[in-house]
């Protein structure tokens, strides 16, 4: 950034709360997050490496970590900046980000004058941004158990710099020692300084400090007159002492911060780096097992394990990624629950302390798409916290392929269901165009013959109604067939509108006309019916059959009664007729398809018809039965579902 | 039409399926109507622009063209009547044609004395648009007078809602017509009303209960199935 950013314009509320090595910080970011809730403004949480942070122990810092972990959970924007400058850092950043409001811990009592605390700093820096200072607990600061305290990582011994401090002294001094006579004292220094900057920037800080003691004490013993003895002369050499251990405790320190410093950018360079090629990787990536497998090398190469992918399947249950192996280390049931609970578990995180892998949900915004499960290549695997943090960055990323790869393919099958229901729908046209038009001529040139002036003579004229009566009835066959045709290829897809009883029953009734000529036929609709959810085409449909059915298998002259009441949630419908009833028994099958309640009857059908009436009935999530009436004849029972119906607005 | 007094009416029938064709032409002929077959939409079209005919007979499925785009193109130019006739799986296409300015429908199969009560009552519809008389239309008990705002069942005064009211004059000036459940939404609610069928439905159940002798079985305001409704002022129609 060449130019610093102004001040900040305070549009709307925005919050930024550091996250420092303190104890209050967890609280601190418990407040931030209530305030920001309260107000719905955004809030940031940052951590900044100052050297001095980066000093502290891996404890303190997984602490710091994980509070700001806490915060992106509790919905922060989080950011992990370097400056030599907490304050400084921090006023740019709230500056860039236009957040007005900074919230800090109340500064500690002041130990020394020229001792300021962060609050007052930036306050005096940055009178642009309102400061809030949260209360502090009265807690001596190490009492303070914070759940975020992670076991500590075993550390290896680390001897090693400090025997080559020593060695390169000894070198040093063993070398400087010829020269004794031919340098001044001075110079001498001026070797023993260079040997502590070299020690700072390969040993490091320790190391450095090791080195600073030992050339003070190597000079003293084996230069400073009298040789061989600590004793000094010269008391002005006390001096020189004084100020060679000082200056090269300092520049050993600065040399080596730096240079920690500079490996700890290198190493976040390289994990951005990583993450970039894995996220470009992934953002071509097409299928399942093209991301598998970008996950399995980035994870082989980046954290030295394997892998195992699972994504859910039927009922949230997970199952093996296409192209995702097997790993022998691998629990489903630990998998499911990581899957279950959102958290990573297994292996260091504490949980499961028998687990040989790492369980890592992958959660994508609008739902969990799967867990990663690694498993590490060697037994003394250590996962330090900033790897942590990649594997979870890794494990959004993927999560994130995994979930546009999903929508890819809803999408394409969608599209694959629309198109096969458009074939079928032109495929079903198609037929009912080719069988319908003969049965149209047909029946249109019967109606000529039978209208034709002059009037045809018997017994052509009877003839002629008899193949009319016969096309009607092999029209309502054909209807029958393509229906079931239409309901057997596909889903039923309703078509539902709110829609009156009666109206339905009225459009079959007007369609029977011609079979019902000898029945009587009763409609028993009480006026206070609510309106139902139907299908009017399918559910008219369902009355005509059941009409037809009840004409068809009862005497002339019987009588068919539709009614209806409301039930609860239901609404029963009732077609009962006063003809010879059901054959025992029978009162199941007669909705199996190709069944007939008389075998060898002279009605004809093929037994289609209650067929149809019941996966019309079920596609509206109703149910139909048969049963024989209490004194005579059959009774055909339906139960719809009432549902929500529509207010209408009153008149007035 | 043996009392109709006017010149010849002339038909014109746009359908592909010849036996169709053939015994429409037939059952028109054998009525006096003069009939002019077409196999194709575009030729269709010629013969309509041409001829002059009173009616037009159109199929959905023509092989040619979309029978929506003929039905479009001729409503620019004209106002004559237009029957459509359709198979039972166009359903959709068959709503569409008449929110386009179709007269009225026909579902395939049909008989002859269906089309013919359908073609009736389309050139009468022409007449008496011509003659402009103030309609009072008279079905089963009931009497309605457009011009006095009066509805009465057995000469008794029936009360009517304004909407009820509203929904039965447009019943009657179309008489015999199908009118699509948008229609009727569109000249009744007004335009922003158009998803809500339901409203529809509700209010010609009220209608049917205060006109009908049975508002079970309707014998003069129709539901047409998935389409609209159609007052029939007797059965023979």
């Amino acid at each position: 950034m060449t130019n610093p950013p102004g001040p900040v314009w305070p549009i709307r509320e925005a919050v930024l709360v550091c996250v420092g090595p303190g104890p209050d910080s967890e609280k601190l970011v418990r407040r931030a997050a209530r305030r920001a809730n309260q107000t719905g403004a955004p809030w940031h949480a940052i951590v900044i490496e100052t050297p001095s942070m980066l000093a502290l122990p891996e404890s303190a810092r997984a602490r710091i970590l994980g509070i700001l972990h806490m915060a992106q959970e509790m919905g922060a924007k989080t950011a992990t900046l370097t400056g030599q400058g907490a304050v400084e850092v921090a006023i740019a950043y709230a500056r860039e980000h236009n957040l007005g409001t900074l919230l800090v811990g109340r500064d500690r009592y002041r130990r020394l004058p020229w001792q300021h605390g962060f609050a007052e700093k930036l306050g005096r820096l940055a009178p642009d941004l309102e400061l809030l200072q949260v209360a502090r607990d009265d807690e001596e600061p190490g009492t303070t158990q914070s759940r975020f305290v992670p076991k500590a990582w075993p550390s290896r011994l680390a001897w090693r710099p400090y025997l080559w401090s020593f060695l390169v002294v000894a070198l040093v001094t063993a070398g400087s020692a010829p020269l004794h006579d031919h340098l001044d004292l001075a110079n001498i220094i001026m070797i023993f300084l260079l040997t502590v900057v070299f020690a700072a920037v390969r040993l490091g800080r320790g190391a450095a400090a090791l080195a600073a003691f030992l050339s003070v004490e190597s000079f003293d013993f084996f230069f400073v007159p009298p040789r061989f003895s600590h004793a000094v002369h010269d008391a002005q050499y006390l001096v020189t002492f004084a100020v060679m251990l000082t200056v090269a405790l300092v520049v050993g320190q600065l040399t080596a911060g730096l240079r920690f410093q500079a490996s700890v950018a290198s190493k976040r360079e390289q994990r951005m780096q990583a993450l970039y090629e894995m996220a470009r990787d992934l953002s071509s990536a097409l299928n399942l097992e093209q991301i598998v497998t970008i996950c399995q090398r980035f994870i082989k190469q980046g954290f030295n394990a394997s892998v195992t992918v699972f994504v859910p399947g039927l009922e949230e249950q997970l199952t093996l990624a296409e192209g995702s192996a097997r790993l022998e280390a691998v629990d489903v049931g630990i998998a499911q629950r990581c899957f279950a609970q959102g958290q990573s578990i297994g292996l260091e995180m504490g949980m499961i302390p028998s687990s040989h892998a790492l369980y890592v949900p992958l959660k994508a915004p609008t739902r969990r798409c799967g867990v990663l499960a690694v498993v590490p290549d060697d037994q003394t695997w250590e996962l330090p916290l900033e790897q942590k943090q990649l594997l979870d960055t890794s494990a959004s990323l993927i999560a994130i392929a995994l979930e546009r790869v999903h929508c890819v393919i809803l999408a394409r099958d969608a599209q694959v269901s629309m198109e096969s229901e458009r074939l079928r729908n032109a495929l079903l046209s198609a037929i009912s165009h080719d069988l319908r038009t003969p049965l149209t001529v047909i029946t249109g040139l019967t109606d000529a013959m039978r209208m034709a002036i002059p009037a045809l003579p018997e017994p052509h004229a009877s003839l002629a109604c008899a193949v009319r009566d016969e096309v009607a009835r092999t029209t309502t066959m054909v209807n029958n067939l393509l229906d079931m045709a239409r309901m057997q290829m596909g889903n039923i897809v309703l078509n539902r509108e709110w829609q009156t009883l009666e109206e339905v029953v009225g459009i079959s009734m007007s369609g029977c006309t011609p079979l019902l000529a000898q029945h009587t036929v009763r409609i028993e609709l009480p006026a206070d019916l609510p309106l139902l959810e139907l299908d009017t085409g399918l559910m008219g449909r369902v009355f005509h059959n059941l009409l037809e059915n009840a004409a068809k298998y009862t005497p002339p002259g019987s009588q068919i009664t539709l009614s209806a009441h409301q039930e609860g949630d239901s609404v029963q419908i009732v077609v009962a007729d006063n003809g010879p009833g059901l054959p025992p028994g029978m009162e199941k099958e007669l909705f199996e398809k190709f069944t007939r309640g008389k075998m060898e009857s002279t009605v004809g059908g093929f037994g289609l018809g209650l067929a149809i009436v019941r996966s019309i009935v079920e596609a509206h999530g109703g149910s139909v039965w048969a049963e024989n009436g209490p004194e005579a004849g059959a009774r055909f029972v339906l139960m719809l579902p009432v549902g929500h119906p529509p207010t209408i607005p009153e008149e007035f | 039409m043996t009392d109709d007094q006017s010149p010849t009416i002339l038909i014109v029938i746009i359908e592909d399926e010849p036996q169709i064709r053939r015994f429409v032409r037939a059952a028109l002929e054998a009525e006096q109507y003069v009939v002019v077959e077409s196999a194709t939409g575009a030729r269709g079209l010629i013969e309509v622009g041409t001829r002059r005919p009173d009616l037009v007979i159109v199929d959905l499925g023509l092989p040619d063209m979309d029978g929506l785009d003929l039905i479009r193109d001729m409503r620019v130019w004209s106002n004559l009547p237009i029957l459509i006739l359709s198979a039972r799986s166009n359903e959709a296409d068959k709503v569409k044609a008449l929110d386009q300015g179709a007269d009225d429908y026909l579902t395939k199969p049909f008989g002859v004395p269906e089309l013919l009560a359908r073609v009736r009552a389309l050139l009468r519809r022409l007449v008496r648009t011509h003659a402009d008389e103030a309609p009072t239309v008279r079905f089963g008990e009931v009497e309605v007078s457009l011009a006095q705002r009066a509805v009465t069942r057995n000469g008794k005064n029936v009360h009517l809602t304004a909407i009820e009211y509203r929904l039965l004059a447009q019943l009657v000036a179309n008489v015999g017509r199908v009118l699509t459940h948008r229609t009727l939404l569109r000249d009744v609610w007004g335009p922003n009303q158009s998803d809500n069928t339901h409203y529809l439905r509700v209010y010609m159940s009220n209608l049917r209960r205060k006109l009908e002798h049975d508002p079970n079985v309707p014998q003069h305001i129709l539901t047409e199935s998935g389409v609209g409704y159609r007052l029939v002022l007797s059965q023979d129609e």
